[in-house]
């Protein structure tokens, strides 16, 4: 930061946000206040690029309890139960310190969900990064799973599923996202609204202090370069054993109905827990920042409100309820300290050392934020990108090949990650991670959720309308696939720079994909992030929107479809479209060619819709043992994977090689009981599913037949061998 | 009579240990770390989690939490006390068990199922188990590295203080089966009424969840309470 750069420019804002802030006040702002409305502002509260554009989601449906706008999206899932659910970006912290960053990612998520007075019961992790020969990437890969697996494990909520992909255009911006899912009775929902005047505000948790000053306006809301390292002191410092007494303590509060509202302080600190919840409420608020409990002494007002100190909740509090919170947030031996008053009017006033610091409308900082409309553009390369196709004369080496993908870190085994993380806590766990999706069981009900988190970079660069849809329908199957219907969908959508016009394009391109595919399956989006600034160095990572879908099986099935039942003498089935000739975007063309271009499957939603109807129906039926869509790696890494996790040979036919590897969407393959072809059958018909019978399973090689070409296999332990060494192997040295 | 199952600020594992001693007939209660009178109760448990954040060292601060007055009496007095995971290390650093629980061979958190082979039956843990049974529970920890001085493995080991070791699936104790770098593949200890395990029997006591082999364990942890009778 220059010296003689103004104060508003050195907080990130532009010199016509200052004007408009001023146009509001009548008057310059205080130093207090122009911190309140930086951060407030900032393209990461305010979402002031995404804005205009995320109207186009879909938010309704009947069972939506709290759509986006909340800490978090709620869901009814019947006899009284709701679900909360939410998902958050932490790519700059995790870049520029990545055990913190990524720790104090899932502390924030985690916050979102029991704000809402829910109990956390599980997260999930979408990681992506360089490649891994750079040894900084693996350094960061190091850090972030051991940053989730320090505060996850360590506050006490398992992280079930997620996924890890690398991409050379992560290298100086790895992705870093989690999802946290929690469950309530009905009577807990809490919102985030201040109440009535004579309310209370009282602030809980971890004492205030100066770190994270600026990591919403400045390090989640601009580009890096070079100099990135120097941003390390915004990264906010986790405290997971803080959280968990907190959260026993919000639950207990919620228990008891003592509270009328609660706001997490997250990015913005306090300046978003005093304002946003007298918006909500249509009311003041008067807050006395000398009652405050901090760490260091000599904050300035500004510090003390912009501060991103973890692990602090702000609880509005009836007066006569106040003796009895304290007591409880005592029992928990967390810190508490009445702040505030909610006031008539609508004024948020703020004083410090005795004196009035800020003085502002409480809405202005949320509802007058900037909304823009940056200019879009189709890219001017993505013509030659559609163009620039390869040409296949020779057929390759389809068992070199496979073995070949099946090693590479983004399709081989994750379990380096997810063992380090405890993912059966709380004993709901019944599939985990390395499967399509996770299912959680709700203990004492008939009831199991599914969530399936997913992401498709490369093939939202190539076209993003079709990458966004496509994602949709992936996570949606890979959910039904566990017999669970799917209901709602949390996205977070992780950009480049805003302020290029392809860069908008890309990303109202996938709004709009992800939206048809939402619409046409009838799942509301529920909740979300926007992640923009993912660049470095000018160059932005692919548009990333990663997507968790929520799926509820309702009853759960008693034995529900994994990738390791398999068994010899069961035939080997897609169902789905046939005849898939299209390689442009592909692991295959990634890894054997190294090649990126064409244009990637779109969706097709008649058929997109009968196929998932078809899996939850074939799961909740109990019809077949194993069902794994094709995605990454086409279907002959769909079918290595099962032949790995079954520990049994495949036998297969197919027309066209290239078929084995193309990746467009809609497609399962299944396990099949020789007692079930009928049903299987016809159940397929009544929803205009194609089958294709293509072989079965038993013996242990993987072979892939063609009635000109012959036969080539490979055995199931040399696949296992290459598949579990993708990660593993290279994080070994 | 009642099972105590104790809270301290950052354990995590409380709720389940209830679950799963309710599941297999017990009844069980929490108990705040800060409770000072446990009369009432005839064991107790220590579950797992991160006790006072595991801060200064794994069960360094738990120690000194107001219950353990009354957990020591409970053990003095013959009552069944079973440290799990967390509640191992508590157990160790309060002198209740020997030995200490070191930081994983990888410095990895390690989160997977592993395989035990019941070494001995004379423990509140295996009394209902058979020597030579091989139990699939799950491991979750990051500080399971059972270590001890050479007299203290001695004494261990002559004493048949080991009930369970960490071994292949088919029960072949070497350094392949061993996940953590304990000594002597030991991962758990007993000492007449007083057992602490670093795998998670609560974890494994339903098929759904992937494996029942936890039930024998924690079944008889319950018997030991009433052949006890405090």
């Amino acid at each position: 930061m220059s010296e003689t750069m103004p104060l508003h420019q050195a907080l990130g804002m532009t010199d016509d946000e200052y004007g408009t802030v001023c146009d509001l006040l009548s008057r310059p702002p205080t130093e207090a206040e122009l911190a309140m409305y930086s951060v407030m502002w900032s393209e990461h509260c305010s979402y002031k690029s995404s804005r205009a554009f995320l109207g186009r989601f879909p938010t309704t449906a009947p069972w939506v309890v709290v759509g986006p706008g909340e800490n978090a999206g709620v869901v009814d899932l019947g006899d009284g139960w709701l679900a909360a659910l939410r998902i958050e970006s932490h790519n700059h912290p995790s870049f520029v310190e990545p055990y913190q960053g990524a720790a104090t990612g899932v502390g924030g998520i985690l916050r979102d969900i029991f704000t809402m007075g829910a109990r956390p019961i599980a997260l999930w992790d979408q990681i992506r990064f360089g490649p891994l020969d750079d040894p900084h990437n693996r350094y960061l890969l190091e850090g972030v799973v051991a940053g989730v697996a320090g505060y996850g494990n360590a506050v006490g909520v398992p992280t079930v599923g997620g996924e890890v992909a690398f991409e050379e255009c992560y290298a100086g911006n790895p992705l870093v996202n989690v999802m946290c899912l929690g469950i309530m009775r009905e009577e807990q929902l809490v919102l985030g609204t201040a109440g009535t005047p004579g309310t209370i505000a009282i602030l809980l948790g971890s004492s205030t202090g100066r770190d994270g000053i600026g990591g919403a306006s400045v390090l989640a809301s601009a580009s890096f370069d070079a100099g990135s390292d120097t941003k390390r002191p915004t990264v906010q410092v986790g405290d997971p054993f803080e959280e968990k007494k907190l959260i026993e303590a919000c639950l207990e509060l919620y228990d008891r109905g003592l509270v009328v509202g609660v706001q997490d302080l997250g990015a913005a600190g306090l300046s978003c827990a005093t304002s946003e919840p007298a918006a909500r409420a249509g009311t003041g608020m008067d807050v006395n920042l000398d009652a405050v409990h901090v760490r260091e002494a000599g904050m300035t007002a500004a510090e003390l409100l912009m501060s991103e100190s973890q692990e602090r909740m702000m609880a509005f509090v009836h007066p006569s309820k106040v003796d009895e919170v304290l007591a409880v947030a005592s029992k928990w031996e967390i810190d508490a300290s009445v702040v505030g008053t909610v006031t008539a009017g609508d004024t948020l006033r703020i004083s410090h050392n005795n004196q009035v610091v800020a003085e502002l409308p409480a809405a202005s900082l949320s509802e007058a934020a900037p909304i823009l409309r940056r200019d879009s553009g189709e890219p001017f390369w993505l013509e030659d990108l559609w163009t620039n196709t390869l040409e296949y004369l020779q057929p390759p080496d389809i068992t070199r090949c496979l073995l070949e993908i099946l090693a590479d870190p983004s399709i081989g085994d994750p379990s380096w990650v997810y063992e380090q993380y405890d993912h059966q806590l709380f004993l709901n766990t019944v599939v985990g991670p390395g499967d399509n999706g996770s299912l959680l069981r709700i203990k004492g009900t008939n009831k199991a959720l599914a969530v399936s988190t997913d992401g498709n970079g490369r093939q939202c660069y190539l076209d993003p309308m079709r990458g966004g849809a496509n994602l949709v329908y992936e996570a949606a199957l890979n959910v039904a696939m566990l017999g669970a219907k799917p209901m709602a969908v949390v996205d977070n959508l992780n950009f480049g720079n805003p302020e290029k016009s392809e860069v908008m394009w890309q990303f109202i391109e996938t709004v709009e994909g992800m939206s048809q595919a939402c619409e046409n399956l009838g799942i509301p989006v529920v909740g979300g992030n926007v992640s923009f600034y993912n660049e470095t160095d000018e160059a932005d990572i692919y548009p990333t929107p990663i997507v968790g879908v929520l799926g509820l099986a309702d009853p759960a099935p008693r034995s529900v479809p994994r990738l390791n039942r398999a068994e010899a003498g069961m035939a080997l089935w897609m169902f789905g479209p046939k005849n898939s000739r299209n390689l442009a975007g592909s692991s295959f063309e990634k890894i054997i060619k190294g090649h990126v271009g064409g244009r990637p499957t779109g969706a097709d939603s008649t058929t997109g819709k009968a196929v998932i109807e078809l899996a939850v129906a074939l799961a909740q039926n109990e019809l077949v043992p194993v069902m794994h869509d094709i995605s990454d790696g086409g279907a002959a890494v769909t079918v290595s994977e099962i032949c790995i996790a079954s520990n049994v040979g495949a036998h297969l036919q197919y027309s066209s090689w290239i078929g084995l590897f193309a990746e467009a969407p809609h497609r399962i393959i299944a396990a099949v009981p020789p007692e079930h072809f009928t049903a299987v059958r016809r159940l397929a018909e009544d929803l205009g599913v194609p089958v294709s019978e293509l072989g079965e399973f038993g013996g242990d090689r993987i072979s892939f037949d063609n009635p000109v070409a012959g036969a080539t296999s490979v055995s199931v332990d040399k696949a296992a061998e290459a598949w579990r060494g993708a990660i593993r192997s290279r994080m070994s040295h | 009579m009642n099972t105590a199952v104790v809270v301290f600020p950052g354990s995590n594992c409380e709720h389940d240990v209830v679950y799963a001693l309710e599941t297999l007939g017990g009844s069980a209660d929490l108990v705040w770390h800060r409770d000072t009178d446990l009369s009432g109760y005839d064991s107790v448990v220590l579950p797992g989690g991160f006790a006072h954040g595991d801060y200064l060292r794994t069960g360094a601060i738990a120690r000194f939490s107001p219950v353990m007055g009354e957990v020591n009496r409970l053990a003095a007095a013959g009552a069944p006390v079973l440290g799990i995971c967390n509640g191992f290390q508590v157990l160790c650093e309060a002198g209740l068990l020997p030995g200490v629980l070191l930081q994983n061979r990888d410095l990895k958190f390690i989160c997977r199922p592993i395989h035990l082979r019941v070494e001995s039956t004379d423990s509140i843990l295996t009394r209902a188990a058979r020597v030579g049974d091989v139990l699939e529970i799950p491991l979750n920890s990051y500080e399971g590295n059972y270590t001890a001085s050479a007299d203290e493995i001695a004494s261990i080991e002559t004493g048949g203080y080991v009930p369970l070791r960490y071994s292949s699936s088919t029960g072949t104790v070497d350094t392949d089966s061993n996940p953590n770098g304990s000594t002597n593949n030991i991962a758990a200890v007993s000492k007449s009424n007083v057992a602490g395990i670093m795998p998670h029997p609560e974890r494994a006591i339903e098929e759904i969840l992937g494996s029942a082999d936890g039930r024998v364990l924690l079944e008889s942890f319950l018997q030991s309470r009433v052949a006890v009778n405090v």
